[in-house]
């Protein structure tokens, strides 16, 4: 069984600087077809300010630290035994490059299925620019095989 | 891009799908340098077999993206209010992708219009990577 106590245990925030390169690397590493995501020329000419991060984007933001798997060994879960159950974003503002995201984490919720045979961790991050506007919100579900 | 009118718009209408490359490991190590997600069970054939697993499996959040894709293909990222998604089947190399989404509901408000779309991924074989709902937010005309 995994460690209940856990639950609500808040990291460490997370600064991230979201750089028109690291945007251009992201898109390419994703096939993305559309130009507004590598071109900024582009990008202004269809009315944003910059290289737009596409929806996803942010899942980069937790791996920018010394140890983004802390949380496993928080939970003593062996990073080989896990795999990704659920992935959800609810988005409030547009992030661009230029943009400094902040990330807070914390371990939300714990449960099991199959009479314990299968346990989730949810990880619930949210994510504020610059100017203190919360853009987005993630909820992260892993599955412990 | 062809950008979707709410008023011409039914319940049970697809956007366009989207058809990716095969899944490579070249494109396991690239998305694996772009997200920071180094976790080998995506890029080293030995950590996944010791972790049990015939092979490298691709990264949920690549799948992810590509649904991701096929939405702001048809839609302005912007208006993307929420996109949840649940991985239901090891996407693994060779896999041959198809993105697809279709409205699953019409919500017409006075600020607002809402369309809510189910998406899914599946492989050639027709077996679902993955499912999920998108809810886009539109102002009303």
């Amino acid at each position: 069984m995994l460690d209940r106590s856990l639950i609500g245990k808040k990291y460490p925030s997370i600064v991230f600087k979201v750089e028109k390169q690291r945007l251009q690397f992201f898109a390419k590493a994703t096939s993305q077809a559309d130009h507004i995501y590598f071109d900024e020329a582009y990008a202004i000419s269809k009315g944003y300010p910059s290289l737009l991060a596409p929806p996803t984007f942010l899942t980069t933001v937790g791996y920018e630290q010394d140890k983004p798997y802390q949380y496993l060994d928080d939970l003593k879960i062996k990073m080989g035994r896990i795999l990704h159950a659920k992935q959800g974003y609810t988005y409030y503002a547009p992030i661009y490059a230029g943009d400094t995201i902040t990330m807070n984490s914390e371990i939300s919720e714990m449960y099991d299925k199959k009479d314990g045979a299968l346990q989730f961790v949810v990880l619930l991050s949210t994510y504020t620019n610059q100017g203190q506007i919360k853009v987005a919100e993630a909820i992260s579900t892993l599955v412990v095989r | 891009m062809e950008t979707w009118n709410f008023n011409s718009l039914s319940i049970g209408d697809s956007i366009p799908p989207l058809i990716m490359e095969p899944i490579s490991r070249s494109m396991l190590a690239l998305y694996a340098g772009a997200s920071g997600d180094h976790n080998p069970i995506h890029i080293d054939l030995d950590f996944a077999k010791g972790s049990g697993l015939p092979d490298v499996i691709a990264h949920g959040m690549l799948i992810m993206s590509y649904v991701a894709q096929a939405l702001t293909n048809s839609f302005p990222q912007t208006m993307i209010n929420n996109l949840e998604v649940q991985f239901c089947s090891i996407t693994q190399i060779k896999d041959k992708l198809t993105c697809s989404g279709k409205v699953l509901n019409l919500i017409h408000n006075k600020k607002e219009d809402s369309i809510i779309l189910a998406l899914n991924v599946i492989n050639e074989d027709g077996d679902e990577m993955l499912k999920g709902t998108a809810l886009i937010n539109m102002e009303s005309p």
